[in-house]
C-alpha cells in the first residue's frame, strides 16, 4: 500500500470523528472561547478581531495537534523504515487525505503541499505556465486578483513574451462578465482570478467564468485563499483546473497551503524546486521524478503545518459548514445595514449579501484609513488599512487606500456594532 | 496576557495637527523648482512629492503635493513652514532633531525650530505611524542629496 493511500484511510477516522461530534446550534461566543488570543488578549478587554481576511486566529485544537505532533509523532516522512517515521507520514499523507476531500478533491495524489497560496501560483506559473504559455498569447486575469495572483503572471509574461488582460469590475466590485467574453479568445492560454475578493468580499461565478474559459481551451486558476475559510468549495463542481488555499487564512498554522491540480496536469507539468523528496533516481547528469505530488514537494515538507491544516479543517467541518455560511450571512447583513448608516461612509463591494462574505472595505469621508486604523485600536477593534495587496484594484476604485473589516467564525454582531461606534468615533475626531 | 498601554489620542491627533491636515501649506506644485522627488510608503500608500527651489544652498521656496493619512500630510506641511528660507544645512539639522523625537527624545521635542511639528511629539507613541511622519523629512533628505 502507498503511503497516500495508507493516509487516505487515516484521514477518514479524522472526519468520522469530526461528524461524530455533530453540528451543534452555532453560537459565536463558544466559538470564539476556542480561540487562546481572542480569550486571553486583555483582562478586562474584549478584541474584536476583524483582520481574518489577513489571517485568522487559530484555535485550541489546531495548536494542540500541532504541538503534539512534534511531540509525540515527529520524524521525517518517506524514508524510515522505523514505527515513529511510519506514524508521521501516516499523519502527514491523512492530512492531504483531509484536504482532498475538503476541496471535494478526486484524488488525494492531486493535493501538492506548499507554503501557501501564493507558493502555489507560483508553482504553476513557473511549471505549467512556463511549457504552455509562449509569446503572443494571453493570460486573462481580473481587477479583483490579488498581488499573489498578477506578480508571478507578470514575471512569467516578461519572461515569455505573453500578454495580461484584465477583466474590470463594475460598480458594485463584481466581475464585468460582458468584458470577460469579449477579452476572452483563442489566444487566452490561462484565466486567473479569485474565488472570493481579498478586498471586497465579492464572491465570483467561478464555474460560469471556468465553462467559458474550457470552450476556448483556456485553463483556469483559482486563487481560493478567501473562500476556503467561508464557503464549501468543491474543485469538480466548479470545474476549474487549479485550486490554491493557505492555512494560515483558515485557522491553521503559517507557512502551508496547498495546490490542487487535475492529475493529467500535474503529471505533464515539470518539477518545481528540485531536491530530496521530489526524484525518483539521480544520476550524475539527470534524474528521475518521483510520482505526483511528490514531484513537487522537494526537501523535507511543512508536515506539523501539513497535521495543523488538516486540524483546522477538521474543526470546520465540525463547525457545519453551512452553520458557517448561515453565521456570516447574518454579519453580512448586520454589516451592510449597520454600516450604510454611518454618515459618510462609503461602502465598496457588491450590495447584495448573496455576492459577497462579511468583509467590508470602506472610505470614511475626511478621514484616511491609516487614522480609522489607530482610532479603532484604542478600541481594541484591529482592522486592516491599505491597498490590500490590490493596488490596480484601489486605482479602479479611484482610493489610494481602504479601511477593511474582515469577518470569521468568531465576529459576533455586537463586534459589528463595536466597529460602528468606533467609526463614529472617529468621524468625531476629524469633525 | 498581552501587556499593552493605550497611548492616548488626543496626544496622536490634536488640533494643530488636524489643521494642517485640513489646510496644508504650500500645497501645489511649484513654478521654478530647482529639484522635485517623490516618495511613498509602499506598506501604507502615504505619497509625497516634494518641490525645493534651492539657490545658493538656500531653500527660497518649497512646496509639495501628497495624499495620505493626517500624520504624514500634517507633517510635510509643517516642514514647509520650517524649510522655507533657510538653509538646506540647516534644515537637515532640524530634519535630525524631527527624527530625534519621533524616536523619543524628549530634549528634541523642546527646540522652537521645529516650530508646529513639535505637536507631533505624540506619534512616537504609536510606532506604527512614526514612518508616516518621517516621509516628508526622508523626502526632503533625498532631494538635498540631489542637489
Amino acid at each position: 500500500m502507498s503511503d497516500t493511500k495508507r493516509g487516505q484511510e487515516n484521514g477518514a477516522t479524522v472526519a468520522a470523528k469530526a461528524v461524530d461530534r455533530g453540528p451543534s446550534p452555532f453560537d459565536p461566543e463558544q466559538v470564539r472561547a476556542r480561540f487562546p488570543i481572542l480569550r486571553t488578549y486583555e483582562n478586562d478587554e474584549r478584541l474584536v478581531y476583524l483582520d481574518s481576511a489577513a489571517t485568522a486566529q487559530r484555535p485550541d485544537v489546531v495548536l494542540e495537534t500541532v504541538a503534539k505532533f512534534y511531540r509525540t509523532e515527529n520524524a521525517n516522512v518517506h524514508r524510515g523504515i522505523y514505527e515513529l517515521s511510519r506514524r508521521a507520514t501516516d499523519r502527514f499523507e491523512g492530512a492531504r487525505s483531509t484536504v482532498a476531500r475538503f476541496l471535494n478533491a478526486p484524488d488525494p495524489t492531486e493535493i501538492v503541499w506548499t507554503r501557501g497560496t501564493t507558493e502555489a501560483i507560483n508553482l504553476v506559473a513557473a511549471t505549467w505556465g512556463q511549457e504552455h504559455i509562449g509569446e503572443g498569447d494571453e493570460i486573462l486575469l481580473t481587477r479583483l486578483d490579488h498581488h499573489s495572483n498578477i506578480v508571478p503572471w507578470q514575471l512569467l509574461a516578461k519572461r515569455v513574451g505573453a500578454t495580461l488582460r484584465y477583466v474590470d469590475v463594475d460598480e458594485d466590485g463584481r466581475l464585468r462578465l460582458d468584458q470577460y467574453e469579449a477579452l476572452l479568445s483563442e489566444r487566452t492560454r490561462l484565466v486567473g482570478l479569485n474565488h472570493v475578493s481579498n478586498a471586497l468580499g465579492t464572491i465570483n461565478p467561478v464555474a460560469e467564468i471556468a465553462e467559458r474559459a474550457r470552450s476556448v481551451g483556456a485553463v483556469v486558476l483559482v486563487d481560493g485563499a478567501q473562500s476556503a475559510p467561508h464557503i464549501p468549495v468543491d474543485v469538480q463542481a466548479l470545474g476549474c483546473d487549479f485550486y490554491a488555499i493557505s492555512g494560515h487564512k483558515m485557522g491553521g498554522p503559517m507557512g502551508i497551503g496547498a495546490l490542487w491540480a487535475r492529475k493529467e496536469l500535474l503529471e505533464a507539468m515539470p518539477p518545481y524546486q528540485g531536491g530530496g523528496e521530489m526524484i525518483d533516481v539521480v544520476e550524475d547528469d539527470h534524474s528521475t521524478w518521483a510520482e505526483v505530488p511528490h514531484k513537487f514537494e522537494a526537501g523535507t515538507p511543512n508536515v506539523a503545518g501539513a497535521v495543523g491544516m488538516a486540524a483546522a479543517v477538521a474543526f470546520l467541518q465540525s463547525l457545519g459548514p453551512e452553520s458557517v455560511v448561515s453565521h456570516e450571512r447574518g454579519l453580512v447583513e448586520r454589516g451592510l445595514e449597520r454600516l450604510r448608516a454611518v454618515p459618510g461612509l462609503r461602502l465598496f463591494g457588491p450590495p447584495d449579501p448573496e455576492h459577497r462574505i462579511a468583509v467590508f472595505s470602506f472610505a470614511l469621508q475626511g478621514v484616511h484609513p491609516h487614522d480609522v486604523a489607530t482610532i479603532l485600536d484604542a478600541e481594541h477593534i484591529a482592522v486592516r488599512a491599505g491597498h490590500h495587496c490590490t493596488q490596480p484594484l484601489m486605482r479602479r476604485l479611484g482610493v489610494p487606500a481602504t479601511t477593511r473589516a474582515s469577518c470569521w467564525v468568531y465576529n459576533t454582531p455586537d463586534d459589528i456594532d463595536r466597529l460602528v461606534t468606533g467609526l463614529q468615533k472617529a468621524s468625531d475626531i476629524f469633525a | 496576557m498581552i501587556d499593552r498601554s493605550t497611548p492616548d489620542l488626543g496626544d496622536l491627533f490634536q488640533d494643530i495637527i488636524l489643521e494642517h491636515y485640513k489646510r496644508p501649506r504650500n500645497k501645489g506644485a511649484l513654478e521654478g523648482a530647482t529639484v522635485d522627488i517623490r516618495m511613498n510608503n509602499p506598506t501604507c500608500g502615504d505619497e509625497v512629492h516634494l518641490y525645493l527651489r534651492v539657490e545658493d544652498g538656500v531653500v527660497r521656496d518649497v512646496a509639495f503635493e501628497g495624499e495620505g493619512c493626517s500624520i504624514s500630510q500634517s507633517s510635510i506641511s509643517m516642514m514647509t513652514q520650517i524649510l522655507k528660507g533657510q538653509p538646506v544645512a540647516e534644515g537637515l539639522r532640524v530634519g535630525e532633531l524631527f527624527k530625534d523625537m519621533m524616536h523619543g527624545d524628549p530634549d528634541a521635542a523642546k527646540s522652537k525650530d521645529l516650530k508646529d511639528a513639535r505637536a507631533l511629539q505624540g506619534v512616537s507613541q504609536f510606532p506604527t505611524r512614526v514612518k508616516c511622519a518621517l516621509l516628508g523629512w526622508n523626502a526632503f533628505e533625498e532631494a538635498a542629496k540631489k542637489g
